[in-house]
């Protein structure tokens, strides 16, 4: 038997060795630079600060405690409530506009494509593009100046208004593609259903659409406020010192603060938050009405 | 019945799509505009697109990201594709827990990845640089890849293997001659968004490049922070462009009947 027959006998008895052998190098690298370095991160998290080295032996939960500092409840508090009205914000928008597109049987493609196009477009870029126009010297001010409208620059950019904007503006996309997506698998002879019943158009869409396309709403959500929650970039490059989301303080505890058990604590509470998310919405997904086949 | 849609409706979602698209137009136009301040439109230049040939910081940066790019898509494309195969074509034991962690990735605040991954480097001692920012990357890339090509291996038809085994073909040689070149176009549109992914990535990278070891969005980043000359529109608008493109040929590929 020579050695391609010999590897070949040996997969035929064992079937599992097979999916095992096809898993292995991609599961043992995220198991090595995925898991383990999140259960080593959760370690940290509980363990005393080093005076020269990051950690030292032993348990505490000091770090955790520290979060009830007003200081920290505060940013958590700005963190919840920034991802939430983002992700409010990107339905109000999104809703409409995946309607449209939904519902415009000729344009339809392209409508999409200009939504995913932004979607996949550099991250880093877009903040710049919102700096670009909000700074002092930028174009919304340069422009409202030289309407004779104001005489001195309005401070748009490094507040809260600037971090919101670009939250929705990077995240908008998120919101769209899920809510589309059960827009346009609807079944409309339900909508005739209804007219022919004596629904006006309103009612129709209360009664049947909204509800039909509720699974789309909940991803939609979703996708917007998990990244928006373990947000950096946006608060960094636009929010500047005094608008400090998690994601800043975490990324100041690794860098100027050096305290890394507490940086890996606000890190493991940004991961739960997350995970309870990802969780809730699955269980939505699960009971909601025409919701287990909807992404 | 009638599906006229209403007016505010195409209104409102015209200020949303220029909402969407107005401050990247604005960006593009204004990298070839000849004033270094200010934001009136005072003549067209390729200025600023010179002036980044002149930077040694950019091209470096370019060329950290190429390798780093084209290393991590390798490794993720070949590992990606390999869990994309036995998802679909296998039962094991562990299936659905299995599933579950491959989209943990996915929904990870990118933030987390960066430190986690920062702490186990610096416990094992590995130096920091381009081999861990290209561990990195193929760590968060893998996922991605597993989704693209799952999709594709779920809408292919298996009678054309079904049929070479028939014929006498061992497992080896089936797969090389009949299921790679089906999935190929799978397995490029996973790897493009692979390589999109680790072109543009700021966050984890900044974790775990160390000094000295700077990918292009690290650049750019330093830029934004420090000046205001319109070379940064510039720069941009290279990336932009080249994003646009390999997501184009991401997304015909992926639509693309199997050879």
């Amino acid at each position: 038997m020579n050695l391609r027959q010999r590897i070949l006998g040996f997969y035929h008895t064992r079937k599992d060795a097979t999916a095992w052998t096809l898993l292995a190098p991609g599961v043992l690298w995220l198991v090595v630079f995925f898991l383990a370095p999140i259960l080593i991160m959760l370690g940290y998290s509980v363990m005393p600060r080093g005076l020269f080295t990051p950690v030292k032996a032993g348990f505490t939960l000091e770090h955790y405690q520290r979060f009830f500092d007003p200081l920290y409840l505060q940013i958590l508090w700005r963190t919840f409530a920034w991802s939430l009205g983002a992700t409010v914000i990107c339905l109000l928008m999104g809703y409409p506009l995946a309607y449209l597109i939904a519902r415009s049987w000729k344009w339809r493609n392209l409508l999409m494509f200009l939504v995913v196009l932004p979607f996949w477009t550099s991250f880093l870029v877009r903040t710049f593009a919102m700096i670009f126009l909000m700074r002092d010297t930028g174009l919304i001010n340069a422009t409202l100046i030289s309407l004779g409208l104001i005489t001195e620059p309005i401070p748009l950019l490094y507040t809260p208004f600037a971090v919101m904007v670009g939250l929705v503006y990077g995240f908008l996309p998120f919101m769209v593609l899920p809510i589309y997506a059960s827009l346009e698998k609807l079944d409309l002879s339900l909508l005739e259903a209804a007219e022919v019943l004596g629904a006006r158009p309103w009612a129709r869409f209360v009664r049947v659409t909204f509800p039909l396309s509720l699974p789309g709403v909940v991803a939609g959500a979703l996708l917007v406020f998990i990244p928006a929650l373990g947000s950096f970039l946006t608060s960094d490059l636009l929010g500047g010192a005094k608008q400090v989301m998690i994601g800043n303080l975490i990324q100041n505890q690794f860098s100027a603060a050096r305290n890394w058990p507490f940086g890996s604590a606000a890190s493991f509470i940004v991961m739960a938050l997350v995970l309870v998310a990802v969780v809730w919405y699955l269980r939505i997904r699960d009971t909601a009405p025409g919701g287990a086949e909807a992404k | 019945m009638s599906t006229k849609l209403p007016r505010w409706l195409i209104a409102f979602s015209a200020l949303v799509y220029l909402f969407l698209h107005l401050p990247i137009v604005v960006l593009v136009i204004f990298s070839f505009n000849d004033s270094k301040y200010a934001v009136s439109w005072t003549g067209f230049t390729w200025a600023w697109y010179q002036r980044l040939l002149e930077r040694e910081d950019i091209l470096r940066g370019l060329e950290a990201s190429l390798i780093v790019g084209a290393a991590s898509t390798l490794v993720s494309a070949v590992f990606g594709t390999l869990i994309a195969l036995a998802l679909a074509r296998h039962r094991f034991r562990g299936r659905t827990a299995l599933e579950a962690f491959l989209y943990v990735p996915l929904v990870t605040p990118e933030i987390v990845v960066g430190i986690s991954l920062l702490i186990l480097f610096v416990l094992l001692k590995v130096p920091l640089g381009l081999a861990t920012i290209t561990i990195a990357h193929i760590a968060f890339s893998i996922s991605f890849v597993v989704v693209v090509v799952l999709a594709r291996l779920q809408g292919m038809d298996r009678n054309l293997e079904e049929a070479a085994m028939t014929l006498g073909a061992d497992e080896i040689t089936t797969f090389w001659k009949i299921t790679v070149p089906q999935l190929w176009p799978g397995i490029i549109s996973g790897a493009l968004l692979a390589f999109t992914m680790s072109f543009d990535d700021y966050v984890i990278t900044s974790f775990v490049s160390g000094t000295g070891s700077s990918t292009l969005p690290i650049v750019v980043y330093t830029m934004v922070r420090r000046n205001i000359e319109p070379s940064i529109n510039a720069i941009s608008t290279i990336i932009l462009v080249a994003t646009a493109v390999l997501i184009y040929l991401a997304d015909r590929l992926g639509r693309e009947k199997g050879a």
